[in-house]
C-alpha cells in the first residue's frame, strides 16, 4: 500500500475498520436479512451520511448544527421533484384538470408548472442541483454567521430555527411542495422502476458505495492540514486566528461540505424509500441525527455509521414492541452518552480494544522515543496511542 | 505620518472604552532587532497595547505602522501575515494535538482553505519543526500531547509556534509568569537569541527578568508613557518609583 493511500484510510488500523464496515454493509447484511429489512437498513444508512457530516462539523470542527435536516431535506426534495415529474406524464395524469403536472398541484388549482420545478425535468440537472444548492445555501448561512463570529450555542439555535422555518415553509406552500404529505407516489428514474426487489438491491449498494465515498473524502479532509486546523480551532480559535488563518473561511467550507454530504444522503433516501416529506427536514430529525452521531462517537467517521445503525435498529425494535416508550429511551440514551460515554461507541471500542492489544502496542512503544518522520506521517491517531502507552508506562 | 526606519511606529494611539481611555495618546517606536520591555502597574494598558497592535482591539484614534504599513485597518490574520506574532498571557496552545502538530499547524504555508487541503508535509516543513523544537527545548517531547507539558513548556511551545512563522515582530505577554527560576533563565536566554534577527516586544512584571533581557524599557501608567529608556535610567526615575517600583 503506498503512502498516500495509507494516509487516506488512516493506516493499518483505519483500513481494518473500513474493511469490517464494508463487510457488514456489502456482505453480511445483504445475505443475512430479507429485502424488506435490507431496504430499511438502506434507509438508515442514508441518515449515516448526515451523521458523517456531523463528525466533520461537530466532532472535529466543534460547530454544532442542529439543522442538518435542512440539507438532507433539500437533497431529498431535489430527487423527489425529479421523480414526481417523471411520474406525472400527461398520459398518467390525463384525468387532471391540467395533465402533466404533479397531482398535488392540480388539487391546489395550480395550472402550470412553477418555474423552479423546470430544472427537475432533467436528471443531470437534478443531480447538479442536489450537489450544489444545499452547499450554496450552507455557504450563505455560514457566511452570514461565521464572518460575524457567531458560533457555539447561537449557531446551533439559528440552524435549528432555519430548519423549523424550512419545514413550515414546505408545509405551508402545499401547491408547490406537496405540503405536509410531502411528495409521494414516486416510481421511476429515467424509466427504471425503483420499487421492485432488484432495484432495491442496486440502490442499496449504490447507497453503500456513496457512503464509503463520503467517508473516504471526509478522511482525506481530516488527515490533511485542514483537519488539524479544525481540531485546533475547536480548541483555541483565537490562537488559530492569530497564527494567520481566516478562521471563518475554514468554518464556511466545512459547513458547505457537511451540507453536500447530507444532501446526497437525502437524495438516496428518496430513491430508496419512494417519498420525501417535511418530517425529515425540521427540528426533530435534525436533532435525531445529532444523537446518531453522538452515540456512534462524534469524532469517529466509522463510529457515526454504527451509531446510526444502532439507534435506528433500536428505534425499529422498540417502536414495534413499545412505541410509546421509544422517545423516552432515545432521550435517556442521549443523556447516557453525554454523561458516561462522551466518545460514544467509538470511545468504548477504543478503550476495549486497547486492553486487547496491550502487548502489541508495548513493542511499538520502544520505537516511540526515536522521532522518525514516517510515524509522524501516520497521523495523530498513532501518535496519540503511543502517548497514552507512554504515560501508562511511566506511571507503572 | 511619514515613513520611518522603525519596525514599529505607534503614533498618537488612543482607545477608549465607553469614555475610559485605556491607551491615551501613546507614541512609541521600536527599532529593528530591538528587545523592548513594557512594564507598568496593573491596568496601565500594557495588554491593550498588544491587542491594538495585533488587531484584537480596534483603535479609536492614531496610527500603528509596521515596516511603514498601516495596521489599524487590517484584520487579525492579515496582520499576522504581515509578520507580527503575538503570544497570549495564558499559554494558548492546542492541547489535543501533539507538540509536533502544534508546530506544524503554525507553519506559514497552506493558510487558505484549499492550500491547507493540499498542503504537503515536505522535508522542509519537518526540518523547520525540528529546528524550532530544538530552540525551544522540546525536541524530546515532539510526540507528546501538548496538554501534558508543564506550564513553562507550554509557554515555550507557544513561542515556538510563533517562531515557525518567522515574524519580524514578536510580542509576548508575560512569558515567564508561573515559571521556575531555572525556566526563567532559560527563557531569558531564548529571548536574547530570538531578538538577534527580529524585534521583540515583551510585557513583564518580573524586574530581575526584565534586567536580563531588556534593551530598553517603556513604563506605562494610566495609558500613557511615564518613562522610557535603558533599565538603569528608568529605575532611577522619581515618577516610576512613585507609581510602580515603590520606595
Amino acid at each position: 500500500m503506498n503512502a498516500s493511500l495509507s494516509k487516506l484510510v488512516g493506516g493499518k488500523e483505519g483500513l481494518v475498520g473500513l474493511a469490517v464496515l464494508a463487510a457488514i454493509i456489502f456482505v453480511v447484511l445483504p445475505l443475512g436479512v430479507d429485502i424488506f429489512r435490507l431496504n430499511l437498513v438502506g434507509k438508515y444508512l442514508t441518515y449515516a451520511f448526515v451523521a458523517v457530516s456531523l463528525v466533520l462539523l461537530w466532532g472535529n470542527g466543534g460547530i454544532l448544527s442542529l439543522g442538518q435536516g435542512i440539507f438532507f431535506g433539500l437533497g431529498g426534495y431535489g430527487m423527489a421533484m425529479f421523480m414526481k415529474l417523471e411520474a406525472s406524464d400527461p398520459i398518467t395524469t390525463k384525468i387532471q384538470t391540467t395533465p402533466g403536472i404533479p397531482d398535488f398541484m392540480d388539487w391546489n388549482q395550480i395550472t402550470s408548472l412553477p418555474w423552479f420545478w423546470e430544472p427537475f425535468k432533467s436528471l443531470p440537472l437534478t443531480i447538479l442541483i442536489i450537489l450544489t444548492i444545499p452547499a450554496l445555501f450552507a455557504y450563505l448561512i455560514g457566511f452570514a454567521m461565521f464572518k460575524r463570529r457567531v458560533g457555539g450555542v447561537y449557531f446551533a439555535i439559528i440552524t435549528q430555527a432555519i430548519a423549523l422555518i424550512l419545514s413550515i415553509l414546505i408545509v405551508g406552500q402545499q401547491g408547490f411542495t406537496g405540503g405536509v404529505n410531502g411528495i409521494t407516489d414516486l416510481k421511476t428514474v429515467w424509466g427504471w422502476d425503483t420499487r421492485n426487489d432488484s432495484a432495491k438491491y442496486i440502490l442499496y449498494y449504490l447507497n453503500g458505495f456513496l457512503l464509503f465515498g463520503a467517508i473516504l473524502l471526509s478522511k482525506y479532509v481530516l488527515n490533511s492540514k485542514f483537519g488539524m486546523l479544525l481540531l485546533a480551532m475547536r480548541d483555541k480559535e483565537e490562537r488559530v486566528r492569530f497564527s494567520g488563518y481566516d478562521v471563518s473561511n475554514f468554518k464556511i467550507f466545512i459547513f458547505c461540505l457537511a451540507a453536500m454530504i447530507s444532501a446526497v444522503g437525502g437524495a438516496m433516501f428518496t430513491l430508496q424509500v419512494g417519498f420525501m416529506s417535511p418530517s425529515f427536514v425540521g427540528i426533530v430529525p435534525s436533532i435525531e441525527m445529532v444523537i446518531f452521531c453522538a452515540v456512534g462517537g462524534r469524532a469517529s467517521l466509522i463510529g457515526a455509521v454504527y451509531g446510526t445503525l444502532f439507534v435506528n435498529f433500536g428505534k425499529t425494535f422498540f417502536s414495534e414492541s413499545y412505541p410509546e416508550l421509544w422517545l423516552f429511551i432515545m432521550g435517556g440514551l442521549f443523556i447516557a452518552v453525554v454523561m458516561f460515554f462522551p466518545d460514544g461507541l467509538a470511545g468504548v471500542w477504543a478503550k476495549y480494544s486497547h486492553k486487547l492489544n496491550f502487548f502489541k502496542k508495548k513493542s511499538r512503544l520502544t520505537t516511540a522515543a526515536v522521532t522518525d518522520s514516517t510515524k509522524i506521517d501516520a497521523g495523530k491517531k498513532t501518535v496519540k496511542e503511543i502517548d497514552v502507552t507512554n504515560i501508562k508506562g511511566a506511571k507503572a | 505620518m511619514s515613513n520611518t526606519d522603525f519596525v514599529l511606529a505607534i503614533e498618537d494611539l488612543t482607545v477608549s472604552f465607553d469614555g475610559f481611555k485605556a491607551v491615551d495618546n501613546l507614541t512609541m517606536y521600536i527599532d529593528k532587532n530591538e528587545l523592548r520591555v513594557v512594564i507598568g502597574p496593573n491596568g496601565a494598558g500594557k495588554t491593550t497595547v498588544l491587542d491594538l497592535i495585533c488587531g484584537k482591539t480596534k483603535s479609536t484614534n492614531g496610527s500603528i505602522k509596521f515596516m511603514n504599513k498601516e495596521l489599524t485597518k487590517l484584520s487579525e490574520h492579515e496582520i499576522v501575515r504581515e509578520g507580527v506574532g503575538r503570544k497570549f498571557q495564558t499559554p494558548s496552545i492546542y492541547e489535543n494535538l501533539s507538540v509536533y502538530q502544534n508546530l506544524e499547524v503554525s507553519y506559514p504555508k497552506g493558510r487558505s482553505v484549499w492550500g491547507s487541503l493540499f498542503f504537503k508535509r515536505t522535508a522542509e516543513v519537518k526540518e523547520q519543526v525540528f529546528k524550532i523544537a530544538e530552540e525551544i527545548m522540546l525536541t524530546n517531547f515532539l510526540d507528546m500531547e501538548a496538554a501534558l507539558l508543564s506550564h513553562g513548556q507550554k509557554q515555550w511551545l507557544e513561542i515556538g509556534m510563533l517562531l515557525m512563522q518567522d515574524p519580524q515582530l514578536l510580542m509576548l505577554d508575560e512569558p515567564v509568569a508561573g515559571m521556575s527560576a531555572k525556566e526563567r533563565d532559560q527563557t531569558a536566554e531564548l529571548l536574547n537569541k530570538i531578538s538577534n534577527n527580529r524585534s521583540v516586544l515583551v510585557i513583564e512584571h518580573d524586574m530581575e527578568f526584565v534586567k536580563k533581557i531588556a534593551h530598553k524599557v517603556t513604563v506605562l501608567h494610566q495609558g500613557k508613557i511615564l518613562a522610557e529608556g535603558p533599565m538603569d535610567q528608568v529605575q532611577e526615575d522619581e515618577k516610576v518609583i512613585e507609581v510602580y517600583l515603590g520606595h
